[in-house]
């Protein structure tokens, strides 16, 4: 495996898990309130809708489009969408946007999901706790969240997979870094349900937007016609460039009082959960 | 024809939210990056060097846009005018 080919597998796998925890805090809280069968075929079928997308769009992507043409498109959208992360991720790490906090989504969802959970028929098995995938009632309104929570999160998974697949002919290797990033997120987060506070989110962000962006700005490059020096290892080059580039800026630009990457605790505003003073996990 | 209207919209606004969200400025620096590399694709030094620049340059100037107002006029831990997304 190449270099460029295990980066890229690092990128999709990193992507993917962010994805992921997201998608799993809302399906556990959908299988918590609402029961574990309604949620358990919410995600199945949301990830069958994905895997058609991705064998339905991914594979005459590669097929029928120029190469070049591909990689301008691709590295374009995998620009605006590194560029979001990264954005996003040094304005956190900076105290200037509020940390992504899992519990408190977490304990939103759910308080959302019990409005009214007395009046579904899921409610006379909901109190006895959690409950197996394959029994107890339907509950549309768990699907659904499930469905929704896991499809719109996978959408950007699949978005990640097809872009930098396609543009290096890797689909198959970035569809595998994609789903290895599902089973293992699933599985550290159903063996610590609701700590998903605890995962790194943001410096796992941080990470995949250096490295979405590079890869984005070396197949814009790559597919205007410009020759990289080094080849496939100018990859090496930009994520230095852009990982140097955002350590200045959030040394640059971090609040002299909130240091909420350092440990420092910031004031974050949760309507739904009540204003809370929380610890910076990342 | 109502669900495909509203498939329709959905799609529109899932990639409207996708490329321009509330950060219009990186998609109009991605279309410069872009630009610039197809200009730039006969000058090989020029462009290898200038398009990873105009990139560090917009997330610079996007960042300074995104950072919160209230840190330069106090110290206050106060995050609540942060959008969460």
């Amino acid at each position: 495996m190449t270099s460029s080919a295990i980066i890229l597998a690092l990128a999709v796998f990193g992507a993917s898990a962010v994805e992921a925890v997201e998608a799993l805090t809302i399906v556990l809280a959908a299988g918590t309130t609402r029961g574990w069968r309604s949620a358990t075929e919410g995600v199945l079928a949301a990830l069958a809708v994905l895997v058609a997308i991705v064998a339905g769009v991914g594979v005459p992507l590669v097929h029928l489009v120029p190469i070049d043409v591909l990689r301008v498109v691709i590295g374009g959208l995998l620009l605006v969408l590194g560029l979001q992360w990264l954005r996003k991720a040094i304005l956190r790490a900076t105290g200037n946007k509020a940390l992504h906090d899992e519990d408190a989504i977490y304990a939103s969802t759910i308080a959302e999901l019990s409005e009214g959970a007395d009046r579904t028929p899921a409610a006379s098995t909901q109190r006895s706790g959690w409950r197996s995938a394959t029994s107890g009632p339907r509950d549309a309104i768990g699907f659904t969240v499930a469905f929704k929570g896991v499809f719109l999160e996978g959408l950007e998974v699949v978005l990640v997979v097809l872009t930098l697949g396609a543009s290096s002919h890797r689909l198959g290797l970035a569809a595998a870094a994609a789903a290895a990033a599902i089973v293992v997120v699933t599985a550290v987060g159903l063996a610590v349900a609701r700590q998903l506070s605890e995962v790194p989110e943001n410096t796992m962000k941080t990470v995949v937007g250096i490295m979405l962006t590079s890869f984005g700005v070396f197949w814009v490059g790559e597919g205007a016609g410009l020759h990289w020096p080094g080849s496939d290892l100018a990859i090496l080059g930009l994520i230095a460039l852009f990982a140097a580039t955002t350590g200045v800026l959030i040394i640059g630009m971090r609040r002299p009082s909130s240091d909420s990457q350092a440990g420092g605790s910031v004031r974050r505003s949760k309507p739904s959960v009540g204003r809370e003073e929380v610890q910076g996990s990342t | 024809m109502t669900a495909i209207k509203r498939g329709f919209t959905a799609f529109g606004k899932f990639w409207w939210e996708f490329l321009v969200g509330d950060t219009p400025e990186l998609l109009v620096a991605t279309l410069v990056i872009v630009g610039s590399a197809l200009l730039l694709r006969h000058h090989q030094t020029a462009g290898f060097i200038l398009v990873p620049l105009i990139t560090v340059v917009a997330l610079t100037l996007s960042i300074l846009r995104g950072r919160d107002p209230g840190a330069r006029r106090s110290r206050s831990l106060d995050l609540d005018d942060s959008p969460d997304p």
